[in-house]
């Protein structure tokens, strides 16, 4: 007879698994991958699959050789942080520099603390902003749609974002009319544009895997919704006292927000745990974008705007309780004695 | 060059005030703390095991120096340093040493897989703590070692470890410095410290089953069935059977074993003796 | 119309109720009953009888320790053969008192007939005499817990009770016991609330059914159609809606304080629904607590059912009669797979709180490899108290004692729904109950003091 097994209570398990999320985020990732490879073609295979194949390399030899545990591949967490941060480079990127954005990512944003589920920064963010501070020209060339078979010497062009950026400087609103309509932004499919990074042009495919992330409860509605709200109200507000400042749907359309708000900021280990926690951190994440778009020297404010954000989550776990049970009963007692 | 020269004079007057600044501060805010405290310190191990039931080498140090000041420094002994250190403490506070014997710690449970059967497979959380508050453990004994190696984790001076064999915890004498933080963490007080004896022979039941001698012997083929042999044979009067299980005194005992010799299932063993007929040793 | 429930957490485990439409039947005499005498909350029962004592079935032989405590009937005719210690579901040896079955003969006062009394028929009733027939038939909570009944129908000072609770919730997996009791004795058990009504004095009764009993919830309306002090209270399936706050919850929509704060501080007493028909059986039948509806199931069971045990049977007895135990590891549970205890022998007999014996097979038994916490947030979103598992588990391993408490530790009902969630399979509530029992411990001593 086999042997009884005994433990304490729950002795039943549901369905959920780590590999689950992250494979879900994959998938959910799938239509913009495919939307990348339309656009940008070789260029967009070459960074992806470099990003992916080294991070898995790093994160598979530093656990082995470094750490002396056995490696942990197979929770997809190294496929997830090479998407994302391949997600995050313009196409026309040299393979050794995606191959340092990965040795960042994993092995001083991840493996540094202690691995999985102990980084207090978002992985591939880091690899994206070290990789912005070291190499600002590679990192800021955005090549033209359609060029198939061009990697490296595609054409470039500015993006959106620039052109925002130039009217504040300039201080003359008639150069926002040279962004696109905001179908074109949605689908990003505008020709004589630089188009951004492989994974932010196309909203609409971010979207579609939004729905796939909140439909699978992989992640909530909270941290997505407040980001995007609180950009549109900001930068509404902004436009409309001064219509140098690009009009709020052109602004959640463009640039890395879409990207950041639907699987960048909703990294479980970064972000904080609690829905009250999420909704505070989504909102200054919003504004701190804003921010850092309309007023600081780049472009594009997401990246660091997340990652500011990150270094808080702590302090916001700390301060924000859910509601507990009977709090409500135990106030209204207290209040009468 | 005007600025070479300008950087050089600013950045050298800021370091000279601020090391003048620093101090004064130092000077003012000074801590006056009796200087024996620190040469005591010094002579210490520096382990801050907490052995000695202090805080830290620091707290002992301050007992140390407040006991001297009151005429003796008796029942404070740093179980790391041993005799040696304690003297030349002793030596600097001009006091006399306190005399005590080595003591080691000793595991009372000899329930390896061969002796207690398992009967169940535990899955959880694998520490003795959780284990013992849930559960009896895998086996029909709900007071012997648990395997999880909660006094592995503790003890600083790597000196016991688990055997993969026998599912026990095994103490290294050499290292066991007797600072009691296994002991502590035995959530079922197997762990016991016991003076290591003349020539580091000594003699102790190794089990601590309460449950009545059939039920005892039932659940392990070496546990203490509570028959009582032992304490009609001893000359010392060491030896006393309370709730089925028997307790050598180690204060009393004479290390005479005939009480090993008398014990039927063996519960009863006997550490460095060269002869023949050595029980289990514990290496 | 949506369906009431609670409203803070929750998760959704596979129902498995592999035995629900199986009718009860008798389970076999056992050859020998063991009664533990510490199977319920509070002190220990001490024995009236002992060795070689000659009992019948329905004969005292433990009486109430103290305040806090129950009597033990037997539930077998037979001589006592000893009083001694004997191992219990955790492994630990605790005392019983063991009797070798002869026979079947029972005591002159029970009333075996099958006629259901109403309370209608006996005015002589009063709250006081039905609350000490509760108390001396050694009533206690039959959904698991085991808290003395009477306790409960004399609510403290501060407290005033409005209403009756029935928990016909059984929101476990895999359990049926309390379904089949209310499709069998639907009655009895109305007769049962109205019977703790009136020793409580209230006006208003409930009883609460989740949705997956849709039989029971149309047989109880039909029957409670005429008392109109009583509702049926459908609530959707969430577990654990059958804890006993979150019943609160739902059906009065009123949330009870963190400990010590009870149900009856917001007005509601809960009794489960095989403790009414005990008190029905007690102060009708005048027939003590020695039998109870009890599920043996499981998926590689080759016979599963539900039986009308006498306690002090044995596991293994009864698993025999169900087909013996299923090949390779097992895991053999006294109640259900989410707040179930793991027994360490067959030899464990069952008690006043044993509601069900499920068998976990094969990949069932054991649990998955451990993983880092990923922070995901899940165990927050699903704890039905409103709590952080994560950070309870944490503190606890770290031995943070004192903030545990400030974290709510104590209003941890142990349901177990953040281990069930988390993507990981982390111990969580390994972790906090080790913490718990620490806290509790250290609030102790703090009121000793006091």
């Amino acid at each position: 007879m086999g042997k009884l097994i005994v433990s304490l209570s729950p002795h039943a398990h549901g369905t959920d698994s780590v590999e689950k999320n992250m494979f879900g985020v994959v998938i959910a990732l799938i239509p913009a991958i495919l939307v990348s490879f339309f656009y940008f073609g070789l260029g967009s295979v070459v960074v992806l699959l470099s990003s992916v194949a080294f991070c898995m390399f790093f994160e598979w030899a530093i656990t082995k050789y470094m750490l002396k545990r056995e490696p942990t591949l197979t929770d997809g967490s190294a496929i997830v942080t090479g998407l994302l941060l391949g997600m995050n480079l313009p196409s026309n990127l040299p393979v050794w520099i995606v191959i340092i954005g990965a040795l960042v990512a994993i092995g001083v944003a991840k493996m540094t603390f202690g691995g999985l589920g102990n980084n207090p920064f978002n992985p591939a963010l880091v690899g994206r902003c070290i990789l912005l501070v070291s190499f600002p020209a590679q990192m800021t060339s955005w090549p033209m749609a359609g060029q198939l078979t061009s990697y490296l010497d595609a054409r470039t062009g500015a993006t959106p974002l620039a052109i925002m950026k130039q009217a504040i400087k300039s201080g003359d609103a008639s150069i926002l009319d040279k962004l696109p309509p905001a179908t074109q932004l949605l689908l990003g499919s505008n020709p004589t544009l630089g188009l951004g990074t492989i994974g932010e042009v196309c909203a609409l495919a971010l979207l579609l895997g939004l729905g796939y992330l909140l439909w699978k409860k992989i992640i909530t509605w909270h941290i997505p919704l407040s980001i995007i709200a609180t950009v549109f109200v900001f930068s509404g507000l902004l436009h409309f006292v001064n219509p140098v400042y690009a009009n709020p749907l052109s602004e959640i359309l463009s640039g890395g927000l879409m990207l950041g708000a639907i699987f960048m900021a909703t990294d479980y280990v970064t972000s904080p745990m609690t829905h009250k926690g999420q909704l505070i951190y989504g909102i200054a994440i919003g504004f701190l974008t804003v921010v850092i778009r309309n007023w600081g020297s780049y472009p594009e404010g997401m990246s660091f705007a997340i990652l500011i954000m990150n270094a808080f989550t702590p302090i916001i776990n700390l301060s924000t309780k859910p509601k507990r049970f009977g709090e409500v009963v135990k106030k209204l007692i207290n209040k009468g004695n | 060059m005007n600025f070479i020269l300008t950087s050089v004079i600013a950045l050298g007057a800021i370091a000279l005030i601020s090391s003048v600044v620093l101090y004064l501060v130092s000077k003012k805010f000074a801590v006056n703390e009796d200087p024996r405290i620190g040469t005591v310190s010094e002579l210490l191990p520096g382990a801050n095991c907490g052995g000695c039931g202090f805080a830290g080498c620091s707290g002992m140090a301050c007992a140390l120096v407040a006991g001297a000041d009151n005429g003796s420094i008796e029942g404070l002994r740093c179980p790391v340093g041993g005799g040696e250190v304690m003297e030349k403490i002793a030596d600097t506070l001009g006091m006399a040493a306190s005399s005590s014997e080595p003591l080691v710690a000793v595991v009372r449970c000899n329930g390896t897989c061969d002796n207690r059967p398992r009967i169940a497979e535990y899955d959880g959380l694998h520490t003795c703590a959780a284990v013992n508050s849930t559960s009896a453990g895998e086996t029909e004994c709900g007071y012997g070692c648990l395997g999880c190696g909660d006094c592995v984790g503790v003890c600083q001076f790597d000196a016991i470890h688990m055997n993969p064999e026998t599912c026990l915890p095994e103490v290294d004498e050499e290292k066991c410095t007797s600072c009691g933080a296994c002991v502590k963490a035995c959530p079922r007080n197997i762990i016991e410290l016991r003076k290591k004896g003349p020539d580091g022979h000594r003699v102790y039941v190794q089990c601590v089953n309460k449950d009545k001698g059939a039920v005892a012997k039932k659940a392990c083929s070496v546990a203490c069935i509570g028959c009582g042999k032992c304490e009609k044979v001893c000359q010392s009067d060491a030896i006393t059977i309370e709730n089925n299980l028997s307790y050598i005194d180690f204060n009393k005992c004479s290390v005479c074993t005939k009480c090993v010799d008398e014990c039927p299932t063996g519960a009863i063993v006997k550490i460095n003796f060269t002869i023949k007929k050595e029980a289990e040793v514990e290496a | 119309m949506r369906l009431h429930t609670f409203k803070i957490g929750g998760v959704h485990p596979e129902e498995n109720k592999i035995t629900a439409e199986i009718e009860t039947r008798n389970a076999a005499l056992p050859k020998v009953a063991i009664f533990p005498l510490g199977q319920h909350i509070g002190a220990p029962a001490k024995p009236v009888v002992k060795r070689g004592d000659v009992v019948k079935v329905g004969t005292l032989i433990a009486e109430a320790g103290g305040f806090v405590s129950a009597p033990i009937y037997s539930s077998v005719s037979g001589t006592v053969a000893k009083i001694d210690t004997s191992i219990d579901a955790t492994g630990y040896r605790k005392p019983v008192i063991i009797i070798n079955v002869e026979g079947d003969e029972w005591e002159d006062g029970i009333d075996r007939s099958e006629k259901i009394e109403s309370i209608a028929e006996h005015p002589e009733l009063t709250p006081e005499n039905i609350s000490d027939t509760i108390k001396k038939s050694g009533i206690t909570g039959m959904g698991g817990a085991g808290f003395p009944t009477f306790i409960k129908l004399c609510p403290p000072p501060t407290a005033k009770a409005e209403c009756v609770i029935i928990n016909g919730v059984e929101c476990e997996p895999y359990i049926t016991s309390d379904y089949r009791l209310m499709m069998e004795h639907a009655e009895e058990v109305i007769v049962g609330l109205q019977l703790l009504m009136k020793a409580t004095k209230v006006e208003r009764g409930y009883i609460g059914i989740e949705e997956n009993k849709p039989e029971a919830i149309k047989l109880l309306t039909q029957l409670t159609a005429d008392d109109s002090r009583i509702e049926i209270v459908e609530l959707a399936q969430k577990y654990p809606q059958g804890g006993e706050k979150q019943l609160v919850d739902a059906v009065m929509n009123r949330q009870v304080p963190a400990p010590p704060a009870i149900p009856v501080n917001v007005g509601a007493i809960v009794q489960n629904v095989g403790t009414a028909y005990a008190v029905y059986q007690a102060v009708m039948k005048h027939k003590p607590l020695f039998e109870r509806y009890t599920t043996v199931t499981g998926k590689q069971v080759k016979n599963p059912g539900n039986y009308l045990v006498r306690m002090g049977t044995t596991f293994a007895e009864l698993i025999r009669a169900c087909g013996g135990m299923p090949e390779g590891d097992n895991k053999v549970l006294a109640g259900g797979p989410m707040m179930g205890k793991s027994v360490m022998s067959l030899d464990v007999p069952v008690t006043k709180g044993t509601n069900s014996i499920t068998i976990l097979s094969g990949d069932d038994a054991h649990r998955k490899a451990m993983q880092p916490c990923i922070r995901c947030g899940k165990c927050v979103e699903v704890c039905p108290m409103g709590l952080e598992p994560y950070l309870l588990a944490t503190l606890s391993a770290n031995k943070l004692y004192e903030r545990m408490e400030n974290e709510g530790a104590t209003s941890c009902m142990s349901c177990g729904s953040c281990q069930f969630t988390c993507p990981s399979h982390r111990p969580i509530l390994d972790n906090i109950l080790q913490g718990k029992g620490v806290v509790m411990g250290m609030i102790k001593a703090r009121n000793v003091k006091k």
